[in-house]
């Protein structure tokens, strides 16, 4: 007896730390979001960008030119470029996914990019298409004119582009980029080799300016201006500009992701506003709210005591589950919103069958308590039964799905599995513990339903 | 059980509900979404005012991005649909719209899909399909494989999977009128409806099933049997749980109908749909069919 109700407010501690785990770990329910600790802050809602705004790419790759065996390894390469570069631009949180062709369905190699917060696709789109600019440059003839221009502080600047002109050399050429450090000084340095076009066009140049300044450009400024002591025929050089190590490595990758592995095109694009995404999201959470409410309303109203219970119980699950959508994280999207209310809907389900059989034993003349236990047990395996059907459906739309669906069967899936531990396990401790209230005709009634006294 | 004494009745409201939605299905036809069949749709909201619809479509032409279509939203917005569109088109389709930046306007959507990946998720949608009935039907051979006396367990299955076209079918029905009227359009959400629409149906005429099973087995001396009027009796005894249990979702359905996120609405709804048909088929349907095949069975002997 007592077991049971120590076993019913360890399980309500419990409950009530997820929710407290749930409520502390969302800036939009708690005020003192920013001053709290470091680990609630790990764990915010995962939004799609159907809630939060931004932007969804599809991008198809080319990978005609390929052997059937490369291809998988080059649209890894491909993604791990893309996701490079896009990290570069500083979304937060972007994802970069393949999307194989699968078996049985063909289609194309997909490579499929999704930037939160960003609705300037133009630009977007832009960078992930762009190879980083390695330029090469020389100093300019002492006899051709210059450019000063007047800085702020009255004296003459020498522009420092102006001093240089392009060469033919740029990273087109270049083989690979590794991460160096000076053998004497341990600065980083970012170690180049061309390949065999741009190792003579190297030696020609390093040639040619013995003695002179060669400037390293990137993307449009000058990061190092080495001055040249020998020509160098081995096609190899290296820049050292005062780098921290992640700076250098940050570059190394970028020049090594110079060139797409595939060439890429832009299939279809989604762009969704941030006011759009807000009230999408204001939207689910009301339904989520209101539709909790309609479902304890009816519970309490019909099954009564039970049916109380059940609505705790159904709070855990909910709990339970905002909890694991920030723990495991899944990515909420509408969708996904809708699997969550529905799997409220589809979690008392098993508390209706329950509550039923137990209706149906205390009028066969039982008392309370053995109502309670033959009532679960008798359940048990039509839920089992309804719920695989369920079960088997989320599997099958996970399997085969868009994102959009995967959102979808993701948390109805869960919601399912979740619902028939709670439903089961939760409602029974509960029940057992109020089992004291005894047998008098109150009790009965309260155990009673629908429109019975 | 009133309900297998007037079977005939539900069998002939069934029935006549599946040929109706049938009907609408040819006569209306279907439209399907860019999701589909590829193409872009750009949602703006302007600013202060928007512009006459017969004069933005004359500014629209002149784009020649071929067919065209404006459709106004809320109060001050429009939505464009139209092939699919790269970057620059895009740009010049929000030129245009701005007027060339005399009516300043922010754009809330757009979304444009190049008809590969629509024909790609064409086919994804009918292998999801096929193959979730497919497992459907494997598991409702399973789960009544040890119901067999008097009528055989596979039956029971070809009851269900009757049930279950009843249970998608009207939906869908549902969902070409509201297409019609409405101009909602098919997209991957009503393929997900349509499959979510099957799990459900299945696990409501499981729960009837379920306890005709168990009634069943109680009964000893299979020749004494009045069929039907264990599965009468059995409606009797499951019928408030099945009803409640559909409620429950259907609560939650209609809450994500009134209050839920666009997007979602027309999806809601036709699950709606197939949650209230799902359980009057499951009483109102399949029990009575059990009870028709027994007759016809014994008709034959």
């Amino acid at each position: 007896m007592w077991r049971k109700v120590v076993l019913a407010l360890i399980i309500l501690i419990l409950a009530g730390g997820i929710a407290f785990f749930v409520f502390k770990s969302e800036p939009r329910l708690n005020s003192n979001f920013e001053s709290s600790h470091s680990f609630f802050k790990k764990f915010p809602f995962r939004l799609g960008l159907d809630l939060s705004g931004g932007s969804h790419l599809i991008y198809k790759a080319d990978v005609s030119a390929l052997k059937g065996a490369e291809v998988s390894a080059s649209m890894e390469a491909l993604r791990d470029v893309i996701e490079r570069r896009v990290n570069l631009f500083g979304v937060s949180e972007p994802v970069v996914q393949v999307q194989e062709s699968g078996f049985a369905l063909g289609g194309d190699e997909k490579l499929i990019v999704d930037l939160p917060g960003v609705t300037d696709v133009e630009k977007a789109t832009e960078m992930i298409g762009q190879t980083p600019l390695l330029e090469f440059k020389t100093e300019r003839p002492a006899d051709s004119p210059q450019e000063v221009k007047i800085g702020a502080d009255g004296k003459a600047v020498l522009d420092l582009s102006s001093q240089f002109v392009n060469t033919e050399l740029t990273g087109r050429y270049l083989k690979k980029a590794t991460l160096e450090f000076d053998a004497n000084t341990r600065e980083p340095k970012v170690g180049l080799q061309f390949d065999d076009t741009g190792t003579k066009l190297f030696a020609q140049i390093t040639k040619a300016n013995v003695g002179k300044m060669v400037a390293i450009y990137l993307d449009g400024s000058p990061i190092s201006t080495p001055v040249v002591r020998e020509e160098i025929t081995g096609g190899q050089a290296s820049i050292s500009g005062n780098f921290t190590p992640t700076e250098a490595k940050l570059l190394v990758g970028r020049l090594n992701s110079g060139a797409l592995p595939v060439p890429i095109s832009l299939l279809s694009r989604q762009t969704i506003g941030a006011t759009l995404g807000d009230s999408a999201m204001n939207a689910g959470v009301k339904a989520t709210i209101i539709g909790f409410l309609f479902v304890a309303l009816f519970l309490i109203l019909w099954y009564r005591l039970p049916g109380l219970i059940a609505s705790i119980s159904l709070l855990i699950f909910i709990s339970i589950m905002l909890a694991l959508f920030k723990l495991i994280p899944v990515t909420l999207t509408a969708a996904g919103i809708a699997g969550f209310i529905i799997s409220i809907g589809i979690a008392v389900d098993a508390n209706v069958l329950i509550f039923e059989r137990v209706k149906e034993e205390l009028r066969s003349g039982r008392t309370i308590v053995d109502a309670i236990s033959f009532g679960f047990s008798r359940a048990w395996l039509s839920i089992r039964d309804s719920n695989i059907s369920n079960i088997i459906t989320a599997i099958i739309l996970f399997w085969f799905g868009t994102s959009l669906i995967k959102g979808f069967a993701l948390t109805l899936g869960m919601g399912v599995l979740v619902s028939m531990f709670s439903a089961i396990t939760i409602t029974r401790v509960f029940l057992g513990a109020i089992s004291f209230i005894g047998e008098s005709r109150v009790a009965r009634f309260l155990f009673s339903s629908g429109l019975s006294k | 059980m009133f309900i297998i004494k007037y079977k005939k009745i539900f069998l002939g409201l069934s029935v006549f509900l599946v040929l109706l939605s049938l009907s609408s299905l040819f006569i209306f036809g279907v439209k399907v979404g860019i999701d589909f069949k590829g193409g872009a749709l750009t949602e703006v909201v302007y600013k202060t005012e928007r512009p006459e619809q017969l004069f933005l479509n004359q500014k629209l032409e002149s784009l020649n991005f071929g067919s065209m279509l404006l459709q106004p939203t809320g109060e001050l917005g429009y939505i464009v649909k139209s092939r699919d569109l790269n970057e620059a088109e895009h740009n010049l389709l929000l030129k245009s719209l701005a007027l060339d930046g005399k009516n300043s306007l922010t754009e809330v959507s757009f979304n444009s899909i190049g008809p590969s990946v629509g024909r790609e998720l064409t086919k994804k949608a009918i292998v999801a399909m096929i193959l979730v009935s497919l497992a459907i039907i494997l598991f409702i051979a399973f789960a009544f494989r040890k119901v067999s006396r008097p009528v055989s367990s596979w039956k029971y299955g070809f009851i269900a999977i009757v049930t279950l076209l009843h249970d998608v079918i009207i939906p869908a029905g549902l969902f070409v009128m509201l297409s019609h009227y409405y101009g909602a359009e098919m997209d991957t959400l009503f393929v997900v409806a349509v499959l979510t629409i099957l799990g459900l149906s299945v696990s409501d005429t499981i729960v009837i099933f379920d306890r005709i099973r168990e009634n069943l087995k109680n009964v000893s001396g299979m020749n004494k049997i009045n069929f039907s009027e264990i599965v009468g009796h059995s409606v009797e005894q499951s019928y408030v749980r099945s009803i409640s249990t559909s409620l429950t979702v259907i609560l939650v359905l209609l809450a994500l109908v009134f209050f839920g996120p666009v997007t979602t609405k027309y999806f809601a709804l036709m699950l709606t749909a197939g949650m209230f048909f799902g359980t009057y088929s499951s009483i109102f349907l399949a029990s009575p069919l059990l009870v028709l095949i027994e007759e016809w069975q014994n008709r034959k002997k």
